[in-house]
């Protein structure tokens, strides 16, 4: 079994890792980098607790081999936060709208907002459900984490 | 409780001895050879490492194709659509060509998983893990598209509809050898598709039936000179009715045409009890239910006015 020296940027750092071949992303952050805001839900990509953005576009880490993240530029959920402590305009929301119960999924359901408002920075209601339903929600019904990422949108256009 | 959980396909480590990362597709061939059956091509990935950890095959080695540069491009040569081998369903579904030119690919792509799947899985992989419920295939089918594969032995070309062979198996190889591309004929301005999919949920839901039909109509819009029906999952793979489309084939385009083909389809196809996906008898009504839909839309969109 051969090793693989990885190096990638992980929230804003460059970073380098030797990773057994195929450790899944999800297993590399949790247990080398202690980023254990990323969770570990179905294992196949039915829950989207496993979420990270990579370049921007959100993913689930728990399918992802370690190896498709050379060169390339991970965030997740504690990437958000800003040097200064604070944090990214949609956690605020998520906190504001009540939108988290147990936070299982929180991670998962901010990343994919977050890749969202990149690139559409005021979706209708249709495009931000679309946009979070690769992950599962078990507790609140989704009402109040939509309205929050609506809440976080038009609050970063005024 | 532990003993319980050791079971689950959760709790599994995948173990590897290599995984590959090839910069050509000679590199590629070479590392797939050099395995001798014993290493898997991976694209992806959301169908192999589920597999890997369901242990519904093992591997020694993985040789992944992403860092491969030119096969994620949508190019369209005359009347060809062509596309790359990695190209994924999140690009097909946002690809302005494939949505001129063959919607009912691009809406099929936005049923497929999630969008975190949907922005690695690609469409060849949907192809090469040959589901029955696979959603890319039943538009390609629809299409009459056609498939590049090569191996060591040089390339060679494959209709879709001669790809499937069993649950899970196709002409393809993944231990040998590389779908490179997929390419098909853009809708020309008498024809028109149309792909619906019937699933419980409207994300991450299993497809209960999906249908994709191709029609092509007469300058005067007022016969079906041609369709072509896809249907999934209501057999152990995709497939064409070809008994279907010889008794359209020349039926003037009216309600009255559809109702007869769509009882038909649904008479002949034979979907098994499923818990997870309903009885026999419900996919064959809804089966019904689509066909009728599908054609109905392809027709209009290839400019007839149905009464």
């Amino acid at each position: 079994m051969s090793n693989i020296e990885l190096s990638f940027t992980l929230n804003g750092k460059k970073v380098e890792a030797a990773v057994a071949p195929v450790k899944m992303l999800v297993d590399l952050l949790r247990e080398t980098f202690n980023l254990t805001g990323t969770k570990v839900g179905c294992r196949e990509g039915e829950c989207g607790a496993c979420t990270v953005l990579m370049d921007g576009e959100a993913y689930n880490s728990c399918l992802m081999p370690a190896h498709k993240v050379q060169g390339r530029e991970v965030t997740t959920i504690e990437g958000l936060q800003q040097a200064d402590g604070s944090l990214d305009p949609l956690q605020e929301a998520f906190m504001e709208a009540g939108a988290v119960q147990c936070g299982f999924c929180t991670p998962g359901m901010i990343l994919n907002a977050k890749a969202l408002l990149s690139k559409n920075p005021s979706p209708d209601e249709e495009e931000i459900r679309m946009a979070l339903s690769g992950v599962l929600c078990r507790c609140t019904g989704y009402r109040k984490i939509v309205q929050a990422v609506k809440n976080a949108a038009s609050e970063s256009r005024s | 409780m532990s003993h319980v959980f050791k079971d689950l396909h959760w709790s599994r480590d995948i173990s590897l001895k290599e995984y590959l990362v090839p910069e050509t597709l000679a590199q590629a061939l070479q590392m797939l050879s050099d395995y001798d059956g014993r290493a898997r091509l991976i694209a992806g990935g959301t169908d192999v490492i589920v597999d890997l950890r369901r242990r519904n095959y093992e591997v020694e080695a993985l040789v992944d194709i992403s860092r491969i540069p030119g096969m994620d491009g949508i190019d369209l040569e005359g009347d060809r659509i062509i596309l790359g081998g990695m190209v994924t369903h999140a690009q097909t579904a946002a690809s302005r060509l494939i949505r001129d030119k063959a919607e009912l690919l691009a809406s099929a792509c936005l049923n497929v998983g999630s969008p975190q799947i949907r922005s690695i899985a690609t469409l060849g992989g949907n192809l090469v893990s040959g589901q029955p419920a696979a959603d890319g295939s039943i538009p390609l089918l629809a299409l009459s598209a056609r498939v590049a594969i090569i191996s060591g032995k040089g390339e060679r070309v494959v209709p879709l509809k001669d790809f499937f062979l069993d649950l899970g198996k196709t002409v393809v190889d993944p231990t040998r050898e590389i779908l490179s591309r997929i390419e098909f004929d853009s809708l020309g301005p008498n024809q028109g598709g149309c792909t619906l999919r019937l699933s419980k949920r409207k994300a991450l839901g299993l497809p209960i039936v999906i249908c994709a039909v191709v029609v092509t109509v007469d300058a005067a819009k007022q016969v079906i000179d041609e369709a072509a029906i896809a249907l999934g999952p209501v057999a152990p793979i995709p497939y064409r009715d070809q008994g279907l489309e010889s008794v359209i084939q020349g039926k003037p385009a009216t309600m009255k045409t559809l109702h007869q083909v769509a009882e038909k389809a649904s008479a002949q196809c034979t979907p098994r009890d499923s818990l997870l996906r309903g009885s026999c008898d419900y996919r064959r009504e809804m089966v019904k239910v689509l066909v009728r839909r599908c054609l109905k839309t392809a027709l209009e969109q290839a400019g007839c006015t149905l009464n």
